[in-house]
């Protein structure tokens, strides 16, 4: 289990405005060619050096595979990142202001204190 | 010597940008109280007439990643560019690009790691709104040069919330150490109670009215014991997920003082969480 990865996952799609879309569109074919392209890339450093170990677990790649932010949430991902990245996806497909951050908490509501640990 | 004349710590709403430049239909109901509000807060700082700026802050995973990160962060640059595209793309936050005061970065960066603090620094600093947020409340003209410090509320493990207190009580004796003849004003921002990208979030008022009372009580009191009594790494879990934030205000607390009331202080319930602003002027607020 890497909350560290589903972590850099969300972190590195967040930024890219064309990864966002991409995500959006086809979340499967995304994650895919994320973990075996991106996964091991390592961020702010040279371009060429990479990492050799890092892999989502069966989990981690369906709940990122679905769009599945509660599972997400109860595995461990960083909740900030999850929501700042669903946001831009999918608020655009609800009129009402803050629709798509109500109806998330919503999703949420099951989780009773204490959350998920988010420590990685 | 500089003279720290004053110390100021707020709340960072990213909304307030497109809530107070919004018109018409797009206008939210509670937007005229809220820009009252922070122009009344905003005087506070204008009366203070500060040559330079330490503002404390937080970055939420712009620049600051989990591959190397930083605790505690001064920046050191002659200029700072500011907001990032997930912050324009939510928030609607425009760019801006603020001159930074290398002199006193070096002097707290030397002082600081020398009094016990092994302070990260970076040279190439892309601020966000933890920061840009009071420069649009309370200094929108954005004329001063900065000093930011960045607090690491956000990725655990975290420092402990008295190690906030303590880095608050060390910037002060350093403001009031350099070999300067600027006016120092201190700016930080946290929250208090607030969940974000949990079940509570986004509700009518902040997720826990009861620790916002308590804490607009410690704070514009100066209750830093009693605070410290109270608030815990764990005790942070229960108003809100995000709640760590408030350790910002603690480290706020220790620069103005044990005991020391705020000079002013004001606060706004709105959706989602609560607004609070607390002025202090450690000699009296006269400028000169």
């Amino acid at each position: 289990m890497s909350k560290y990865l589903l972590n850099k996952f969300l972190f590195t799609v967040d930024r890219d405005p064309s990864l966002v879309e991409r995500y959006r569109d086809d979340p499967q074919g995304t994650v895919t060619w994320w973990e075996a392209n991106e996964a091991n890339r390592i961020l702010n450093c040279h371009t060429g050096e990479s990492s050799t170990w890092l892999a989502f677990d069966d989990a981690e790649r369906a709940a990122l595979s679905t769009h599945d932010y509660p599972k997400l949430f109860e595995l461990g991902a960083h909740p900030f990142l999850t929501l700042t990245l669903f946001i831009a996806m999918f608020e655009r497909d609800h009129e009402a202001p803050l629709g798509f951050q109500l109806e998330y908490a919503q999703r949420l509501g099951g989780f009773a204190l204490p959350y998920p640990d988010v420590a990685t | 010597m500089a003279e720290l004349v004053a110390v100021i710590a707020s709340t960072h709403h990213p909304f307030y940008y497109k809530a107070s430049t919004a018109t018409g239909e797009e206008r939210p109901p509670f937007a005229d109280e809220w820009v009252r509000k922070v122009e009344a807060f905003r005087e506070t700082l204008t009366r203070a007439n500060p040559d330079v700026l330490v503002m404390v802050g937080s970055d939420h995973f712009h620049q600051l990643w989990l591959d190397n990160m930083p605790q505690f962060l001064v920046g050191k640059a002659p200029f700072y560019d500011a907001n990032w595209y997930n912050e324009e793309r939510e928030f609607g936050l425009p760019r801006m690009t603020m001159q930074g005061n290398e002199d006193l970065s070096s002097y707290i960066l030397r002082e600081g790691i020398d009094a016990g603090f092994d302070l990260a620094f970076s040279n190439e600093l892309r601020i966000d709104h933890s920061i840009t947020c009071p420069i649009i409340t309370l200094r929108p003209q954005n004329d001063l040069p900065i000093v930011p410090v960045y607090t690491n509320i956000f990725a655990p493990p975290l420092p402990r919330p008295k190690r906030f207190v303590q880095l608050g009580q060390t910037i002060r004796e350093l403001v009031e150490s350099w070999p300067s003849d600027q006016r120092v004003a201190v700016v930080g921002t946290g929250h208090l109670s607030l969940e974000l990208g949990g079940p509570r979030q986004f509700g009518p008022h902040g997720p826990d009215p009861e620790f916002d009372r308590k804490a607009v009580e410690w704070i514009s009191t100066g209750d830093i014991e009693g605070c410290c009594g109270e608030v815990t790494l764990d005790s942070l879990h229960l108003p809100g997920n995000a709640t760590h934030g408030f350790m910002d205000f603690m480290l706020m607390m220790g620069v103005a003082g044990e005991g020391r009331k705020a000079d002013y202080v004001d606060t706004y319930d709105l959706f989602h969480t609560m607004e609070a602003y607390f002025t202090w002027y450690p000699n009296g607020g006269s400028a000169s």
